[in-house]
């Protein structure tokens, strides 16, 4: 363990990722996925869509069907919740799937065989989302064994804080896996530097002081918190939080390489399903929409 | 490890905002930055002279300590047993010992030039002794309850906005104080530049623990003394209820090198452990991290939360502060729980002994006396915290009795 925490610990920013994947050696292909994908937007010049379902809603059948939409529906990364009783840092549309997710009985290994399920179909890189105590509970150690085995390429903690990370970012690294950090507009410099030198993957930038959930308006001093952000770093920035529509998504990709959507897709996937429609086909073709303003930039 | 088993038992937390292995931050990064001017904050007022004599002058002046420790001469002879000193917490200002803690915060919230104090609240006490310092010096107040305790503490709800604070109903959940908690943590985390954030009790994020803690050692550091003067000697045992355990924590601090003091915690077993139905979370609970710290936790096989209960809406958190879970760990304090049956017959007891009506809360700490005080004998002392009066609880207590007010 010490040893991989030496490696890493003396990343420094810009320097990480490439400084990683040497480190983890040929053995394990999976942690890969995400460095390459953006390592590709890079050189096409193209910028990233990362879209976020939460896992086993409405059901844990359901999941891989929608990962795989979304890959398909021009997602680069997708993000798989995994439902937690008291999600703080979730405004109400997460809260609710994550609530519908757990009657429904999905449990971080459901999660975890979804994602399995899709690896057998595709290849679109994947990081979970998670609160700490499921991680904790599980047992950090066989926690990223088994995330790791089930084909996921990354993780995000939103409730542990680089202090509380370290042993965590060990545990993942030695099964390959990125443990991806998020900034706030409230870091001070110093700390988005040291923040983002542990980061592996992208840095995830969380555009607003809140919670998940769409807002109609981003906040006016996003393009400075994320210029603050490029000074400190050159890994990839994502941004995320009250990004919901494709206006929002071309007014923030100027200024990183991917945003994040999450809670719109959510709701797209809530709304069909309480339609009877397809909810698969509900977020691909949403995703397409998000895909093409993108792409517009 | 080896040198954790010697280990100290009191002079936590460390740096890092650990008892042990307990506590730590697991907050989102845009809080942290709050969190660490908090914590620069108290260390500045901590040791300020200026600082701890305004403190005093309120906890005086305002909230009426010191409180007596008070000698249950028929409540002692009824039980058998020890001698039975109650620590009058209910003769605080606004009705129980929540108001040295947020006296304590509200003089750090002045510091921190912050204008708007918001919290959450169980049985409603934290919430009207937050709403009470805001009226006081001034500041905006917004309160955070669960919708069930809303319904079974109607009466702290009304003082609370005659006290101009804006009451918010809680609906996620399970709609008690762990919901509560959520939703202030989701106002914090929206509005922290310009919001205090007074959690009342030694639960949450490094440094809650630490200044709720020694903003209730006031409990202990009184009874301490007056024990003294008293008896001449210090108890064989301390008693007090645990929810988040604030007034047990305030009570037990000041005796933690004093090696021959028992502590008792009591925890509530709601319907009984078995029913599944209880707020036992030191006694029947495991390792886990919620709101913002590493404690115990009652929680499923797959780490999520599992709802507690409790007829005393201040106990009804599946969550336990730190500092308790490092006491229990190391043995120093027990733990023990009473169902909410035998917190009813300790409600009756105090209020037909002693003409003073606990609140249900501390109810359950008056319960376990009953096995307590007969098993020390004749010669043993005990000093129980009385950690609230139980007006707010009349109404629940009718209900049960099939009286209808």
């Amino acid at each position: 363990m010490n040893g991989i925490g030496a490696v890493t610990g003396s990343g420094t920013a810009g320097s990480g990722a490439v400084k990683g994947r040497e480190a983890l050696g040929t053995g394990v292909v999976t942690a890969n996925r995400i460095d390459t994908a953006f390592e590709a937007l890079r050189a096409a010049g193209r910028k990233g869509l990362i879209a976020y379902i939460t896992g086993g809603d409405p059901s844990p059948e359901a999941t891989a069907g929608l990962v795989r939409a979304l890959a398909e529906g021009g997602a680069d990364v997708v993000e798989v919740g995994i439902p937690f009783s008291d999600p703080l840092a979730d405004g109400p549309t997460i809260q609710k799937a994550s609530e519908r997710a757990l009657a429904a009985g999905t449990t971080p290994a459901l999660v975890l065989e979804a994602v399995r399920s899709v690896r057998s179909r595709s290849q679109v890189p994947i990081a979970l989302l998670t609160y700490f105590n499921p991680v904790f509970h599980y047992g950090k150690g066989r926690f990223m064994s088994e995330a790791a085995g089930a084909g996921v390429d990354g993780l995000m903690i939103p409730d542990l804080p680089m202090e509380e990370s370290e042993k965590v970012r060990f545990a993942a690294e030695e099964q390959g896996l990125a443990l991806i950090y998020l900034v706030a507009p409230t870091s001070p410099a110093d700390r988005i530097r040291r923040i983002a030198a542990r980061t592996r993957g992208f840095l995830y930038c969380v555009s607003l002081t809140g919670v998940t959930g769409v807002r109609r308006d981003l906040p006016p001093e996003l393009a400075e918190f994320l210029g603050r952000v490029r000074m400190e770093t050159d890994k990839p920035v994502a941004v995320g939080f009250g990004i919901s529509t494709p206006e929002q998504v071309r007014g923030v990709a100027p200024h990183c390489d991917a945003v994040i959507v999450g809670s719109a897709i959510v709701d797209r996937a809530a709304r069909a399903a309480g339609e009877g429609r397809d909810p698969a086909a509900a977020v691909y073709d949403f995703v397409r929409e998000l895909r093409a303003a993108l792409d517009e930039v | 490890m080896e040198q954790q088993l010697r280990v100290r038992v009191s002079g936590w937390p460390d740096e890092k905002g650990r008892y042990g292995d307990f506590g730590g931050r697991y907050v989102p990064e845009t809080l942290m930055p709050a969190l660490l001017e908090l914590e620069s904050i108290y260390l500045r007022c901590k040791d300020d002279p200026s600082f701890q004599a305004e403190l005093r002058e309120y906890l005086r002046r305002f909230a009426g300590r010191p409180t007596p420790l008070y000698f249950a001469r028929r409540l002692t002879e009824t039980l058998g047993g020890a001698r039975i000193y109650l620590k009058r917490e209910d003769l605080c200002h606004t009705g129980a010992h929540k108001i040295n803690n947020t006296l304590g915060q509200a003089l750090l919230a002045r510091f921190s030039g912050k204008p708007r104090l918001i919290a959450e609240t169980g049985a409603g006490q934290h919430g009207v002794a937050t709403a009470t310092v805001a009226a006081m010096f001034g500041l905006e107040c917004e309160i955070y309850m669960g919708e069930e305790d809303v319904q079974r503490q109607s009466l702290n709800v009304f003082r609370m906005r005659l006290l101009g604070a804006t009451v918010n109903p809680v609906r996620s959940g399970s709609r008690t104080l762990k919901d509560a908690t959520n939703e202030a943590m989701r106002d914090w985390v929206t509005n922290v530049r310009t919001t205090y954030y007074v959690i009342g009790s030694v639960v949450g994020p490094h440094p809650y623990p630490w200044i709720v803690r020694d903003f209730q050692s006031v409990i202990g550091l009184e009874a301490r003394e007056q024990i003294l003067n008293l008896e001449g000697r210090l108890p064989d045992c301390l008693v007090a209820c645990v929810g988040g355990g604030s007034n047990s924590m305030g009570l037990f601090h000041p005796f933690l090198e004093d090696e021959r003091v028992r502590m008792v915690g009591v925890e509530a077993a709601g319907e009984g452990i078995d029913s599944g139905r209880h707020s036992a979370t030191l006694s029947h609970g495991s390792r886990g991290v919620l709101h913002g710290a590493l404690s115990y936790l009652l929680q499923d096989d797959h780490g999520q939360v599992a709802p507690a209960h409790s007829i005393s809406a201040g106990l009804d958190y599946p969550g336990v502060g730190p500092e308790h879970a490092f006491l229990k760990e190391r043995e120093r304090a027990e733990y023990v729980s009473v169902t909410d049956e035998e917190a009813l017959e300790g409600f009756h007891l105090l209020s037909r002994t002693e003409g003073i009506i606990p609140a249900l809360e501390s109810s359950h700490a008056v319960a376990h006396l009953r096995k307590l005080a007969p098993a020390l004998g004749r010669d043993g002392i005990i000093v129980i915290c009385l950690s609230g009066r139980g007006d707010k609880d009349v109404p629940t207590v009718a209900s049960r009795l099939g009286v209808e007010l």
